[in-house]
């Protein structure tokens, strides 16, 4: 923020609303709590994967619609999309530097991670309940 | 722009190479590249909620030769984000930031992720290839 010497407002009134008092560690830790969970979430997901390597198409669906298998799919990918957004929207934060670019980007890819998600749970309950 | 004026810090060609900016440029760049990973998965699942047909073709996509090249990228990208991060957690706890623990657990990570993928890939292929 450049000091500009006409301005007659004291320092600490321009500072005001630009520190993290408020939500500023809420991104932080959201980001730390999702990254615990995906050790967890994505070490199965791996396993369940190699697991179903020469599975045929039934063998894999029956697995997928089995209720906790379903059940971490679902968390998997909702905490896997959550995770990618903050990551995505902190190196968009960093790198972009055009104002309008930078809104734009960060709205889109929200947009696209709750569509993501939501496209992926369906697809699970889709196999999970049989319709 | 922001204002240039202001003094930059020096730029990346700048530094002579290290593990630990290794380690940290990595993990972005692996975030990045798990973020747009994040679609094979929910390709995945709408597939095998679409059906047989719709399955088969995503099965003769992931392995075809662009398809087995990148699942390879992307199974080493989440095993570096996943050793990285699980060393990026224990760091927030305040552990590990005296220099010599810090260059050794950036070369742990790099380390155990190659392991890992080899690992996963080796159960692959012994299994009779993958898809």
């Amino acid at each position: 923020m450049s000091t500009n010497a006409k301005d007659l407002r004291h320092p600490l009134k321009r500072a005001r609303g630009f520190g993290s008092a408020q939500s500023g560690v809420g991104h932080w830790w959201t980001q730390r709590v999702t990254a615990a969970a995906l050790v967890l979430l994505g070490l199965w997901f791996v396993f369940t994967v190699l697991s179903l390597l020469h599975a045929d198409y039934a063998t894999a669906k029956a697995a997928v619609a089995k209720p906790w298998n379903a059940l971490l799919l679902i968390l998997f990918v909702v905490t896997m999309f959550w995770h990618a957004v903050l990551g995505l929207q902190v190196v968009i934060e960093d790198y972009v530097h055009t104002r309008w670019k930078e809104v734009v980007l960060l709205v889109a890819i929200k947009f696209l991670a709750v569509l993501g998600a939501l496209a992926g749970v369906l697809a699970v309950l889709r196999i999970a309940l049989g319709v | 722009m922001a204002d240039t004026r202001r003094p930059l810090s020096p730029h990346l060609q700048i530094y002579k190479w290290q593990v630990q900016m290794v380690s940290s440029i990595l993990h972005r760049a692996t975030g990045i590249a798990l973020a747009v990973g994040t679609l094979l998965v929910v390709w995945g699942l709408l597939s095998l909620a679409a059906g047989e047909a719709v399955f088969d073709q995503f099965k003769i996509c992931i392995g075809s030769a662009p398809g087995m090249i990148l699942l390879f990228g992307w199974s080493w990208a989440l095993f570096y984000h996943l050793c990285n991060g699980i060393r990026h957690l224990l760091q927030d706890t305040g552990a590990g930031y005296a220099i010599p623990q810090f260059v050794r657990s950036s070369w742990l990570s790099v380390v155990v992720s190659l392991v890992l993928v080899a690992i996963v890939w080796a159960c692959v292929l012994t299994s009779g290839g993958a898809a």
